[in-house]
């Protein structure tokens, strides 16, 4: 039986992906032939999706941009032997966008059916927890130390360092917390990997419980992701059924762990991890001070470790080829590799897993084929809504945390927004400034009031009122934020206005320049 | 659709006593409170109050600081329209302005018809879709004012 696969990825739905299984099955139906649909993730292709695949004795090859009304003409060309139609793409893996990127992460995300535990088995899962039981939580602490991994939710803190203080602590009880708030607009990568291989996550959350001595891990997932709330939810049920959950994980001696996947209510400052503790304890999602870290005291007041998605979901690969051989990859300080969502007014668009070090010339141009629009790129967000718009003179600048840094600028979840030239950075920063005031907690000063004094005095700069001193009161007003806030919302929030300020400054004199015109 | 069943007060309390086994139960409650009858009304925040032992003034201050706890009833479709940055990169937040204008509504109103409310969304993780939207439960990428003008049209009629 033929098999044919269309990503389950909340993606390739809204690109109409339930519509084509439903027109393959008809059509299937129709001519009397068996055809095997297969749920797999997103490759990231993702401007091809949805991206349908069959499976050939040549390897998969791929159809682009289906919709339901070409399937009776795909049935016609033959695709269920890999026939040419207008929408192929050849087939899949050797299409360069695949093709030129190192996966590690997502090395099985699209490729195998995201539900089935058998060719998650067949792709080398379980194996990194297998070796974990065998070396035990030192040594697997140690493995992720000497990979380098840091943590992918943007505060790059290194991954080792947090497993090493929680294992170290005494507690009766200690957690395992998985962000999975991902709100930054730009970023998909934690959804894609929780539709397209949520058993990688599983078996991470699994190795870090045995590490430190939990026995009990949440996700914290966030209400704007309904698919992969579904999809997550399926597959923990599974690894349960199966033995992989529960009082004796397959292959422990004697080690109980448990996943529940909590959902939470659209608060994007609850991906801040003190706030993302409270929400999951039942409160308001207000920041916490720090000291104490998590670390000490979190979840109920309990050790744990707050890990975004992706340095979960990665301790598997690691832990199955060593940390050495992760740390081969990327440079100076950033190890292994960075799944990029290269998103926005792009063409290509999608998610691109490559070692640390690209370049935004590379990732932009090269990689994602310049604007949608087919304009000029004016400027890239790099990092989400609290992270720096970076020009063009700046697109040589290596991906790298503290590459970036050292340009004011942060890299962030590795999400990227791609803008032309038809963008008013004046705008966008009065946007930054108004988002941070609808989401802030509002725990502390600069950040509650800063964020709507902010976005006043973009408004005064905006009409054209007293410019030169609003502006200098408006970089006044984002020091404050950036020194004063108790968490990353108000202290990074000043990131995208002040890199609007810095490299657009033309922007913010457009009344002058008009009112000059005239 | 969105809409729910009419308040009960005796089925509020069984949705509580059932997730009472949970470590910190109050947002799993109130997802399923909002699920059956599609807000959270007023009358169901001191019944969760009593159950966990916190205080009506505690409840009421979480149930209001999430987005996602509306405390009105909604139309009987939603549409969320994302005005995060990459959909602004596409034109999303004129596009959402134009088609508000349209239905004389703001962000978070409902047409007087209740056929359809409709909200801001900040990021739908659909960013090499852009615009993109929530119509219910079905997610819709690069979207129009075709597409948009088809979804109110749709709404009005079911």
């Amino acid at each position: 039986m033929t098999k044919v696969y269309v990503p389950l990825d909340f993606a390739a739905q809204a690109m109409g992906a339930e519509r084509v299984v439903a027109a393959i099955e008809k059509e299937a139906a129709l001519r009397g032939v068996n055809v095997q649909i297969v749920r797999n993730g997103s490759r990231g292709l993702l401007w091809l999706e949805p991206l349908v695949e069959v499976e050939t004795t040549e390897g998969r090859v791929g159809y682009g941009n289906v919709k339901p009304s070409d399937v009776p003409a795909l049935f016609d060309a033959g695709f269920l032997f890999g026939g040419a139609h207008s929408s192929s793409i050849g087939k899949v893996e050797e299409h360069p966008y695949w093709k030129r990127q190192k996966r590690i992460t997502f090395k099985r995300c699209g490729v195998i059916d995201a539900l089935s535990l058998d060719e998650y088995i067949a792709h080398g899962g379980f194996r990194g927890l297998a070796r974990a039981f065998a070396i035990g939580p030192e040594k697997t602490i140690e493995e992720i130390a000497t990979s380098g991994l840091r943590g992918r939710g943007g505060a790059g803190f290194p991954v080792g360092i947090k497993w090493k203080t929680v294992h170290d602590c005494k507690a009766d009880r200690k957690y395992v917390v998985v962000n999975a708030d991902e709100g930054d607009s730009g970023t998909f990568a934690d959804r894609m990997i929780m539709e397209g291989d949520p058993f990688s996550l599983i078996e991470g959350m699994i190795i870090c419980g045995h590490a430190i001595g939990a026995d009990k891990g949440y996700v914290y997932l966030r209400v704007e992701y309904p698919q992969t709330a579904k999809v997550l939810g399926k597959a923990v049920e599974l690894a349960r059924a199966a033995g992989w959950l529960g009082p004796k994980v397959n292959g422990s001696n004697d080690f109980a762990f448990d996943v529940e996947v909590r959902i939470a209510a659209g608060a994007y400052v609850c991906g801040e991890e003190t706030s993302l503790l409270e929400s999951l304890e039942g409160k308001r999602g207000i920041v916490r001070a720090k000291p104490p870290f998590p670390a000490f005291e979190g979840l109920f007041g309990k050790p744990t470790v707050v890990n975004n998605v992706l340095s979960i979901a990665t301790a598997p690969m690691i832990l199955e080829d060593g940390g050495a051989a992760y740390a081969s990859y990327g440079m100076d300080r950033s190890r292994g590799t960075i799944p990029l969502q290269i998103a926005g007014n792009v063409k290509f668009g999608g998610l691109f897993e490559a070692p640390f070090g690209l370049k935004l010339s590379e990732i932009v141009n090269d990689i994602g084929g310049g604007t949608l629009s087919g304009r000029p790129v004016k400027a890239v967000q790099v990092g989400g809504p609290l992270g720096a718009y970076v020009p063009v003179s700046l697109f040589d600048t290596p991906f790298d945390y503290e590459a970036y840094t050292k340009v004011d600028s942060l890299i962030g979840h590795g999400g990227l927004v791609v803008f032309d030239d038809t963008v008013d950075m004046s705008w966008m920063a009065r946007f930054g400034m108004e988002f941070c005031a609808v989401e802030s907690c509002g725990k502390c000063t600069p950040c509650r009031i800063g964020s709507t004094r902010g976005v006043e005095t973009i408004d005064k700069i905006r009409a054209g009122e007293n410019v030169a001193s609003n502006i200098d009161l408006l970089k006044d007003l984002c020091n404050t934020m950036k020194f004063g806030s108790l968490c990353a919302l108000g202290g990074f929030a000043p990131y995208p206005v002040e890199s609007a300020l810095r490299h657009f400054p033309e922007d913010f004199q457009k009344p002058a320049l008009e009112a000059a015109a005239e | 659709m969105s809409a729910g069943v009419p308040w009960d007060a005796a089925r509020a309390q069984e949705i509580i006593s059932a997730h009472l086994g949970l470590e910190g139960p109050a947002l799993p409650i109130l997802h399923a409170v909002k699920k059956e009858f599609g807000y959270v009304p007023e009358a169901a925040v001191p019944l969760i109050a009593d159950a966990l032992n916190v205080s009506r003034a505690e409840m009421h201050g979480v149930v209001t600081f999430y987005h996602e706890f509306n405390r009105e009833p909604h139309g009987r479709h939603v549409l969320k329209i994302c005005r995060a940055e990459a959909c602004q990169s596409l034109g999303a937040e004129k596009l959402a302005r134009d088609f508000l204008a349209q239905l004389k509504i703001e962000w978070g109103q409902t047409t007087p018809d209740g056929a359809l409310t409709v909200e801001p969304i900040y990021c739908l993780g659909l960013c090499a879709h852009s615009p993109s939207a929530l119509y219910d439960d079905e997610p819709m990428g690069w979207v129009d004012a075709e597409r948009l003008n088809e979804i109110a049209a749709e709404a009005q009629n079911k």
